[in-house]
Formats: structure tokens, sequence, C-alpha cells
């Protein structure tokens, strides 16, 4: 699903270098990302989703070298073939839990909100528990059903890759596992890869396996 | 349309903030082109009014207060002239004179003494009932009737004031016998009665019961007057015949002299007997005086053009700070719709959209506005220029 080669990286205010040698995600593998803050764990997501370009190297997934595409191609890439969700949840509070599920569809052209996306988002809301919340807008939600709600919109779009960025950091320690598992669960039955950036340490057993970050890390003179 | 869709539905959730943005930029549009419609409208009525209105003759003063109070009904009471200045026109034959009495009002409204020529010359014609026939008859603007909600049949009563310094003004119940159709100028602001009518509110002519009857010649009481003479405060069929008026009706005065003369040549000749300025009256063009009115006003729009451009641009400022505001609160929005794949274009769509729509939705209220303002122009004008009458 997902493969780097001797991807390095660095930004151009300067700081921490990234060189990863290798790294490679299967199809439905979940792999939890480790590592100290500033690691370069976010940027290896955004390298992996075309948000950032590497100096050298090559990524690819799902047999797309996405390294090599256009600024354009490669957001129609990301739209299309991954689904994020992010610490913050990244919700509007100006659209319904519904709307926001749509939202990819609103902001892409690669995407068309037909009734079978219409349909997806209904089954996965009753899936994630929050069918009967859907006409509510986030600040009527708490910040599990919130991450309920950005999970629905990462799987919406049937991506074969859930990047998820420390999705369980501002949760509580019980909703932290229920919603990891109810990620999972949905990611499994949508055939998706999972790749999770993650702080706790406690819910690193529920992957199959964990990459400590810290060793592509390079200094700023490196 | 999806950024249609996501700016509509963000102004909507913020609709306090939008209703503010939306009203604000609304007003920006809509001042300008309101102020610029009413002041047009008001330039052209003012003028075709002056135009209208050949030559004014009064007594000498000022000549902008003899034109407000003889054209528009306004407050200003110039002194008046003597009827004879009339007859003098009549025999000169070089116009019709058609006198103009301003000095009383009723519920609010100017009571206009005149003669059935003023109908002629304005081309005034009544929507209900009939215009002056009898003593006492009043004729009321389409605006009166509408204020007040009176009609044909209903009556009004003359304030009682003292203007010309004069015993026994009182109050005269007038019948109101027709209603003008309306003309968007100060005639929908007056009511018309004869000017031997307002002679009679003046004092000068009245009505009451024989000071000696045959009785009174019978028993030998006829050299006295009696103390419970009756005054009559209304004109009616039975005692319309007793009204009459005491002194010469040449001195009986009047507030102006509308004069139409019958040609140029006319117009010159009248002009030339009225330059002598130890004279008491005197004759002038209502065109010129209003023309130099509206330059006044006109000077002053140049600066409240000025003053309503300064303001603009500050109010411009202030909503191109809010809607740079609101694009700040919406980086997040922004970074997210990068993140799951938005393309460039999207993104600005997305925060053009917002704005977009702010505009259309405040030009449509601005262009409402305009066209009830456009629509109205002449009615609201003409009641403005008959404010203070």
């Amino acid at each position: 699903m997902v493969r780097l080669e001797n991807v390095t990286f660095g930004y151009e205010t300067g700081g921490f270098r990234l060189r990863v040698p290798e790294f490679s995600l299967d199809d439905g593998e979940r792999v939890a990302v480790v590592g100290p803050s500033g690691s370069g764990k976010t940027t290896l997501l955004n390298l992996i989703a075309g948000i950032l370009t590497p100096e050298a190297g090559r990524v690819d997934v799902a047999g797309t070298e996405v390294s090599g595409l256009s600024d354009a191609a490669r957001r129609q890439f990301r739209a299309s073939k991954i689904g994020f969700v992010f610490q913050d949840f990244a919700l509007l509070d100006y659209l319904s839990a519904r709307q926001n599920i749509f939202y990819p569809y609103r902001i892409t052209p690669a995407l068309v909100l037909d009734d079978a996306a219409r349909e997806r988002t209904e089954q996965l809301a009753a899936a994630c528990g929050i069918g009967d919340k859907l006409d509510r807008h986030p600040s009527a939600l708490s910040q599990g059903e919130q991450q309920r709600v950005a999970i629905c919109r990462a799987l919406v779009t049937q991506p074969k890759l859930i990047l998820s960025d420390e999705a369980t950091g501002n949760l509580d320690p019980d909703s932290k596992a229920r919603i990891l598992d109810l990620l999972f669960e949905q990611a499994s039955e949508a055939g998706a890869a999972v790749l999770a950036v993650t702080h706790d340490h406690e819910l690193l057993p529920r992957f199959e396996r964990v990459l400590d970050f810290a060793q592509f890390r390079q200094g700023a003179a490196a | 349309m999806n950024a249609l869709y996501l700016a509509f539905s963000y102004l909507r959730y913020h609709w306090s903030r939008s209703l503010v943005l939306v009203l604000v930029a609304a007003l920006i549009m809509f001042v300008p082109v309101a102020t610029q419609t009413l002041l047009s409208t008001s330039e052209r009525a003012l003028v075709a009014r002056g135009e209208a209105t050949p030559l004014l003759l009064g007594s000498r003063g000022s000549q902008l207060d003899l034109t407000m109070a003889a054209l528009y009904f306004s407050d200003e009471r110039p002194d008046p002239v003597a009827m004879r200045e009339v007859e003098a026109v009549w025999d000169s034959g070089l116009g019709v004179p058609i006198p103009v009495h301003t000095a009383f009002s009723s519920s609010g409204f100017r009571i206009v003494g005149t003669t059935l020529d003023y109908f002629d010359f304005r081309e005034l014609t009544p929507a209900r009932g009939r215009v002056l026939s009898i003593l006492g008859d009043a004729v009321i603007g389409s605006d009166v009737a509408a204020t007040l909600g009176k009609g044909v049949g209903d009556t009004l009563v003359s304030a009682p004031e003292n203007l010309f310094d004069l015993d026994g003004v009182y109050p005269l119940e007038m019948p109101i016998v027709g209603v003008l159709a309306p003309t968007n100028t100060p005639d929908d602001q007056a009511i018309f009665v004869d000017v031997k009518t307002a002679w009679v509110i003046q004092g000068i002519g009245h009505g009451h019961e024989d000071v000696v009857t045959a009785a009174d010649v019978a028993a030998g009481t006829a050299a006295l007057a009696n103390a419970a003479v009756v005054q009559y405060q209304r004109i009616t069929d039975d005692n319309i015949d007793s009204f009459h008026f005491h002194g010469s009706q040449d001195d009986f005065p009047v507030s102006a002299v509308i004069v139409v003369p019958n040609d140029t040549r006319s117009s010159t000749i009248l002009k030339g007997r009225y330059l002598d300025s130890e004279s008491l009256t005197q004759l002038i063009e209502p065109a010129g005086v209003i023309q130099g009115l509206v330059d006044r006003i006109f000077r002053i729009k140049s600066l409240l053009d000025v003053v309503t451009a300064i303001i603009a641009v500050a109010a411009v400022a202030a909503v191109g700070l809010a809607v740079f505001l609101s694009y700040r609160l919406r980086a997040r929005e922004i970074a997210t719709a990068v993140k799951l794949g938005a393309q460039k274009g999207m993104v600005l769509r997305l925060l053009a959209a917002e704005t977009v729509t702010l505009v259309l939705i405040a030009g449509s209220i601005a262009t409402i506005g305009a066209a009830i303002v456009w629509r109205n122009a002449d009615a609201w004008v003409g009641w403005l220029l008959a404010l203070g009458s």
C-alpha cells in the first residue's frame, strides 16, 4: 500500500532533516508511529499524503508514485485515495455532522456526492453510534462524538489508506480505546490500511506493528 | 455550487455577524444612490415649480421668503400686499393675476386662499367632489386627505390666529367639497379656499344676525345694537347672505400675487413697472430665486459628497477588515481543506464565495431600497419640500 525508499526531506526554514531509507505499509495493515515530539512523525504523514514533496527518494502509495505527481494531481490523488483523521477533529462549526462528513465532496471535483455516498454516510454514522446525531452541529456533540464524525468523514470516500494524526490525543482515557477500535473496525470493513501517529503507548498493543520514528531524525547540520 | 453552499452555510450559521456586514455593505451602496436620487429629484421639483410660475408680485423684502410662501406655502410670512395690486395687473391687461393668501392653517396644513384661476394655472383637478363654488368651501390636496383621513362631506376648522393684528379672528368651520388628484407638489399639502373665505377667517368679512330687524323697527328699538348678536362660525345656505366685508376690497391683504403674463413682451413691461426701489412692492421671477437656492443646495451637496466618500471609504475599510478577519478565522478550515485534497482554485472560490454572497445580498437589498426611493422620490421630495409649511 505504502512504500518509501531513500526519502530525504528538510524544511526551507531549517531545523531537523528527515531521512527514511525504507518504510512500507501493507494493504489493510495497522501501524503505529511513535517518537518524541518534533521527530517528524506528522511530516512523514504529509509526505505520504503528498502535502509535502521529498527532496529526494520515492514515495509510492497504492501503486502511484506520489512524489512524481504535479501539485494538482497530488491533491486529486489525496482526495480520492486517502482519508485523514486529526487530533483536533478539524470539523467545521458551521456545518452539521452530516455536512461535515460530506465536506470532502464539497471541496474537490475528484469526488461526486451521489446517492451511494449519502447512503454510505448513513451506514457509517449508524455503525459509529451517531446515526441519530447527524443534524447536530459540532458544538452540540461531545468530543468522542466529534471524533466519530471525523472518522466517518475519513472513511466515506472509501480510501485505501487512513492517516491518523494523534486521533485520540484529545480524548479521555475511556474514549481513546473505543475510538481507536472503532477506527480499526471501520477501516477493516473498508479494507483500508491505517498509519497512525500516537503518543499513547498503552494503545500500541492494538496495532500490528509499531515504528519508532526517532531513528529517522537527523540534526539540522546533518 | 459547493463553494456557494459552504459560503451560505457559513453566513447563515454566523447570522448576526453576517447581518451586520450585509447591512453595512448595503448602506454603503444604498446611501449615495438614494442621496443622489433624492437630490436630483429635489432639484427637478424645485426648478420645475419655479419655472412653472412666471412672475410673482409681493411686498418688497426677501425674494426667497416671498417665493417660499407663495410657491411652497412655507412658514415664511412676507408682508402682505393689498388687493389693489391685483386689480392693477388686471387693469394693465398684460397678464392674469392670481392672489395667494397663505396666512392661516388648519390641522397643520396651510390654508391657501386664492381664485379659480389658480386651479387652471396649476392644472389641478378634483379626484373627488368639485372645485370651489361658494364662500366657505374648501378643496384639499391629496396628502391632506390621506393624513387627516378626511374627504368630501367632512369639515375642517381653521386654526385661530391673529396674524395681521386685527380683532375678531374666529375659527371657521369649512365643508370639504373636493379632494384634488395628487401632483407630488406642495399643492398636495394645501387646503384651498376662496380668497374671500380667507378674509372671513381673518375677520375682515363676517356674517351675523341682523342688528336691526323689522320687529325692532316696529317696537321702536331699532337704534341700538344688541349685545346678543350671534357671530356665525360656519357658513351655511341659511346664513351665507348675511356675510359681508367691511371696508374697501382694494385694501384687503394677500400674501402674494402670481402673475401670468400674456407674452414675453407683457412680462418685460410688467417687470419694468416694479423696478422702482422706493416702491412697496416687487415683481420677481421665482425661477431665478429657486435656481439660486438650488445652486446653494448643490454647493452643500458637493461638501456632502466628500463627507459621504470619506465615510464610504472608512466603512469599506471596516467591512474589508471584518472580511479579512473572517478569512483569518477560517485559516484552520482552509488548512483542513488543503489536507483533504482541495484544489487551489477551490480554496480561492471558498473564500471568494463568502464575499461574493455578502456583496450580492447587500447589493440586492441596496437595489431594492434604491428602487423604492426611485419610485417614491417625487412623492417624498414633495413632502420634504412642504415640511415646515
